[in-house]
């Protein structure tokens, strides 16, 4: 038996904003709509950008891409703000949950020194490349075009820091937070000739001027390769090396990485769906990048996994293109 | 070896500062190309003061449990219905106007703190950037779902984005961030972050909010208190930004001193809205716009320019003009919404007899003297069934955009009105404040896309009005615009109250 408590209803005179009706029918909308669709301006912009004087303030020729309409997107996750904030705090409680057993039980000290010097190496130095994400992904929300999309893109830029954050506290809890392994690691990133084609690629995206070349060449190829090498195949040489704990500590960036996938895939399908342009476009810049990425990531996949894991590495980032429409 | 403890500095510095690092294969110029073309001069990122340290873990923890309690507000609020709380039906048109010219603000603050968060060398002051972007966007979207309901039951809000881009008095909001987002990170910065975010925040955010509190808008008010603590840390950081450009290079000292010069200036106009909004909108009033100017502005402010004069900064040039008009600003702006009301998204009304009296109270000097007799006759003709509207379309101001009807503040009976001559043509402008700002920047201001000029071209819906309101501003003619007294918005009042209008009530007793 159910109870029901009485309350006074009053007739609304409308459901929802217009812009919403027009898009989704005349019914209570959801919050990720409102919150979402029609949001950014869109027309009589009052000056030129001095930054940028042949371009509109907010401007759809800042990408090559081209779509009728960019709020035909739609975030999977239905990410607005407040949907995006719970969602991340869920995810940091359980990493906080695994950090704080990870330093109570000295699994740091504990760890074998090879293993440790490895780590160092081989995973620590990603917090700089990770900053150089969170960098691209916040420009391509200041200059992408729709909330639909452009939201999405600051939240994966400040995920992006929240990474690089947590691959500092993993040096720290090696290094007794003395910051000595952050320093080996910066050194690694700016001399060590492993990862030297890793930063002069993400330098190089850093000077792309459109936002979704930006989107590509980072969230589509570069994390591709990259998370399935070092949060996948690194995570599984460290298990046989007895290293295995590192893993509690890595476990966000694959939670997260499969949660943003969800969006990145979405974005392509519904960009690549739209005309022979945009996949051709799109096509062109992923062969481009995935070429340099092959070369600049291939002593970093050496030394920390093997021979032939890029090669993997790659099949997985072919195979999810297929997915989305883009056959290579 | 038991670990080190390290102090929130260092870990903070460890966890984000040096996260950064030197570039070689790509020259930094081509990594930042904004950073020179303003004349600022940046010797040494690594002076910025971090003005607040926020880890991304703490940020998604904090930020998750306040938006946990605004939303079940937020449903409380929906599910018992919540409207009807209101002090009365009026009141709504204050929430009309933050919604079509505030929340987009946010909106457009979002977008301008991505781009220096891109934009700006140092990594310190990157990352407060990028968090107060993600702030600004939580406050257009909780705006959104706050007003939400509000929509649902009252008219003038359902396309409050797609007038922003459009209708005439929101042209002011939109223009001046327009102005601050085209402008370098530099300025960008000292506009919003500064000027706005600091020195002027207790003048916009804060009485819409207490207005809210007084008025029984348990949404907005609950949004308000949950944004809190993000304004605290947005004036940290536009604080920290002055002091850091003062503190590189002299050179920069006279360049802050002229974009202060303007923002203040740019952003008194944009608060013209706000003390109308105090003064007349509110059936409970909070305080008088005259009281909040002083309290907020020459108190808090006049100690802060005190504080910034060991840099070499001086009060703003305007500053004066701005305290002699507090006298005025409300009862000008209300008259010229007075008059344009059919062709606004919200009501106006003229002030009732006790509302009169407040005026004269709190105004001794030029209520009674300059405004009293004029809404007096506006009264008496809308008792005679003839309501007062201007049908003729304004001339607007080149700088500010607002409708020139501002007076001289040494003769509040003669309209303010100055022109200067760029390239041949002739340009209007509603104050020195503003006409010194297009001197500066002709180049800049002739693009203003101002509605009235744009609506005389043809390029607004066609000739006639209602091409404009109704076709081109997506206005429901007769419900969203006109006086409150017979607008749809107040019958259901009364519907919901039971409550008769005095003309119902003189009909049944004849």
């Amino acid at each position: 038996m159910t109870i029901e408590i009485k309350t006074s209803t009053l007739e609304p005179v409308r459901n929802t904003y217009e812009h919403i009706k027009r898009r989704f029918g005349d019914k209570p909308a959801s919050r990720y709509q409102e919150a979402s669709y029609d949001v950014a301006p869109t027309h009589n912009f009052h000056y030129r950008p001095y930054w940028e004087p042949d371009r509109e303030l907010n401007d759809p020729r800042r990408t090559a891409i081209v779509m009728q309409d960019w709020y035909a997107h739609r975030d999977p996750r239905q990410y607005y703000y407040g949907a995006y904030v719970q969602a991340r705090a869920k995810l940091q409680e359980i990493t906080e949950a695994n950090y704080a057993f990870f330093d109570k039980r000295g699994l740091g000290e504990r760890m074998d020194e090879a293993v440790r010097a490895r780590v160092i190496r081989c995973l620590v130095p990603l917090r700089h490349a990770e900053l150089g994400a969170n960098m691209n992904n916040v420009f391509s929300s200041a200059y992408g075009v729709a909330t639909v999309i452009t939201q999405a893109f600051l939240y994966n830029g400040m995920d992006r820091l929240g990474i690089a954050q947590y691959l500092s506290r993993i040096g720290l809890l090696l290094d007794g937070n003395s910051g000595a392994s952050l320093a080996s690691a910066k050194e690694y990133w700016m001399t060590d000739p492993v990862w030297q084609g890793m930063r002069r690629y993400i330098e190089n995206v850093l000077v792309l001027k459109d936002w979704f070349e930006v989107f590509i060449a980072q969230d589509v190829v570069l994390d591709t390769l990259v998370y399935d090498l070092m949060y996948r195949q690194f995570d599984e040489v460290l298990t046989e090396l007895d290293g295995g704990d590192i893993a509690m500590l890595t476990e966000f960036m694959k939670e997260w990485h499969k949660d943003t996938s969800r969006w990145v895939d979405a974005v392509m399908k519904t960009c690549i769906a739209e005309s022979d342009h945009n996949r051709e476009t799109i096509g062109s810049w992923v062969q481009d990048w995935r070429e340099k990425a092959v070369t600049d990531l291939s002593p970093l996949a050496e030394i920390a996994v093997g021979e032939g894991a890029l090669n993997e590495s790659v099949d997985i980032l072919n195979k999810r293109l297929a997915k989305v429409g883009l056959n290579s | 070896m038991s670990p080190k403890k390290l102090s929130l500095k260092e870990k903070y510095s460890l966890l984000t500062r040096d996260l950064e690092w030197e570039y070689s294969y790509r020259d930094y110029k081509e990594i930042f190309p904004q950073e020179e073309f303003e004349g600022i001069k940046i010797t040494d990122w690594s002076k910025w003061e971090d003005p607040f340290r926020l880890t991304m873990d703490a940020y998604w923890k904090y930020q998750a449990e306040k938006e946990k309690k605004l939303y079940a507000i937020f449903d409380a609020f929906a599910q018992n219905n919540g409207q009807l709380n209101v002090a009365d039906a009026r009141y709504v048109n204050a929430v009309k106007l933050f919604l079509t010219g505030v929340s987009p603000l946010e909106y457009q603050a979002y977008s301008g703190f991505a781009q220096v968060g891109r934009q700006f060398g140092g990594v310190g002051a990157r990352v407060a950037c990028q968090m107060q972007s993600l702030d600004e966007l939580r406050h257009v979207q909780t705006q959104i779902h706050a007003m939400s309901h509000y929509n649902k039951f009252f008219d003038g809000l359902s396309e409050f984005n797609h007038m922003h881009d459009r209708v005439w008095y929101l042209s002011v909001p939109k223009s001046f961030f327009d102005d601050a987002r085209s402008a370098g990170p530099f300025e960008y910065m000292v506009a919003i972050g500064f000027s706005f975010e600091y020195v002027l925040t207790n003048l916009l955010f804060v009485p819409f909010m207490s207005g809210a509190a007084y008025n029984g808008d348990m949404a907005t008010v609950t949004f308000g208190f949950s944004a809190q603590s993000d304004e605290a840390r947005h004036m940290t950081l536009g604080l920290e930004i002055i002091k850091f450009l003062l503190e590189q290079h002299p050179d920069n000292v006279p360049i802050v001193q002229r974009w202060i010069n303007k923002w203040f200036w740019r952003g008194t106009r944009v608060l013209t809205l706000v003390a109308m909004m105090m003064d007349y909108m509110l059936p409970n009033r909070v305080m008088s716009w005259k009281e909040a100017f002083e309290v907020y502005f020459e108190e808090a402010g006049g100690a802060l320019f005190k504080d910034l004069a060991r840099y070499g900064i001086e009060m703003p040039v305007y500053a004066e003009t701005a305290i002699a008009e507090k006298e005025h600003l409300s009862h000008q702006a209300w008259s010229i919404f007075y008059n344009y009301t059919h062709a606004a998204a919200f009501h106006t009304w003229m002030p009732n007899e006790r509302e009169m009296d407040w005026l004269s109270e709190k105004y001794p000097n030029t209520f009674d003297r300059y405004y009293r007799a004029r809404f007096e006759h506006w009264r008496e003709m809308e008792r005679a069934g003839e309501r007062f509207y201007n049908p003729t379309l304004p001339m607007l101001c080149q700088t500010c955009q607002i409708p020139m009807g501002f007076t001289e503040m040494d003769n509040p009976t003669l309209i303010a009105y100055r022109q200067s001559v760029f390239q041949g043509e002739r340009y209007n402008f509603c104050s020195d404040g503003c006409k010194d700002i297009f001197d500066h920047e002709p180049q800049k201001y002739v693009q203003s896309w101002l509605p009235v000029h744009q609506i005389f071209q043809g390029n607004c819906g066609g000739a006639e009005m209602e091409d404009v309101l109704a076709g081109y501003y997506r206005m429901n003619l007769g419900t969203d615009n006109l006086d409150f007294h017979g607008s749809p918005d107040e019958q259901r009042w009364n519907h919901w109250h039971n409550l008769q209008t005095a003309a119902e009530q003189m009909k049944k007793a004849s």
